[in-house]
């Protein structure tokens, strides 16, 4: 075994590689998908690290329930994309500008 | 030992798949790394003792997550030149925000953990441990409202999912069948009565 400390700065240069990605591709609402999901995935790493350190296994069910809910999040974030799409002929962020926002 | 080096093996591969997720050219290479990096993750999981997520996140992931991006990326025809428009503007900024990300977690996680438990190293457990067991005896037990609330929450979007992108076209020819049922011969048969003709 590695000490937790390993696990926890892998998970935060996971974090900041995502980030990073956010900012490359912000165009691109499939690759800005995918990094949303990386993100949670260095969130999980932190959870089940610590849940490791202190013995405790209601770590790990959130991260049951992070699972879960990323889970949910990419089906309907992907389901929004396909109906964009559709509209739109486009994904591209700057294309989204009905609003005016 | 053999754990330090399985450990910064899959480290390093995790890594540079979530490198290969942002830089890729293509959507569909970028899907691919992020599947290499759930596997590698959940090696990684395998290490931590955490058993029953490693084989969620491949089950759940792999499996059912990755597919649909797939799907959804070769599905789309998408003009990559135009989003791959000022990839690099931003990169200073990207790497600025990480790098300042980076160092302050590694001086909590590192510098500042030197005397702390953050440094010890967990004890493995005896192979008689079952790791689905000790997470379903509170799963079902102390979090029971949180689960089934996860469960609605996994309904809500199955509904969401399928309304958001059902649609009907015009002009599209379907079986009604109620209909074909119903249908009675004077819908469908004329009898014309005419004359014999002779030549």
């Amino acid at each position: 075994m590695v000490p937790v400390s390993y696990y926890l700065l892998l998970a935060a240069a996971l974090f900041a590689l995502a980030v990073t990605g956010i900012f490359l591709n912000r165009k691109n609402v499939i690759i800005l998908l995918m990094c949303i999901e990386l993100m949670l995935l260095a969130v999980n790493f932190n959870f089940i690290a610590f849940s490791r350190m202190l013995d405790d296994v209601v770590g790990q069910v959130f991260v049951f329930f992070i699972l879960t809910v990323a889970a949910a999040e990419a089906a309907i974030g992907l389901a929004i994309l396909v109906v964009l799409f559709r509209s739109r002929r486009s994904i591209n962020v700057d294309d989204l500008d009905t609003m005016k926002g | 030992m053999i754990g330090h080096v399985l450990f910064f093996a899959l480290a390093a591969v995790l890594l540079s798949a979530a490198v290969g997720v942002i830089t890729s050219r293509n959507p569909v290479y970028s899907a691919m790394f992020l599947v290499l990096a759930f596997f590698v993750s959940a090696g990684l999981w395998l290490l931590l003792e955490a058993e029953f997520l490693a084989i969620v996140l491949v089950l759940v992931y792999v499996g059912a997550v990755m597919v649909l991006f797939l799907f959804v990326v070769m599905m789309l025809d998408i003009n990559l030149a135009r989003l791959r428009e000022g990839f690099s503007r931003y990169a200073p900024l990207g790497a600025v925000v990480s790098l300042v990300i980076v160092a302050l977690l590694a001086n909590v996680f590192w510098f500042r953990a030197q005397d702390t438990p953050l440094m010890m190293t967990p004890e493995l457990r005896s192979a008689e441990v079952s790791n689905t067991r000790e997470l379903g005896s509170v799963l079902y037990t102390e979090h029971v409202y949180a689960f089934e609330l996860a469960a609605v929450i996994l309904l809500v979007a199955i509904v969401a999912a399928i309304t958001l992108t059902m649609r009907r076209r015009p002009g599209l020819k379907v079986q009604d069948v109620a209909r074909q049922v119903a249908v009675r011969r004077e819908d469908r048969v004329r009898l014309v009565k005419m004359d014999a003709d002779k030549e």
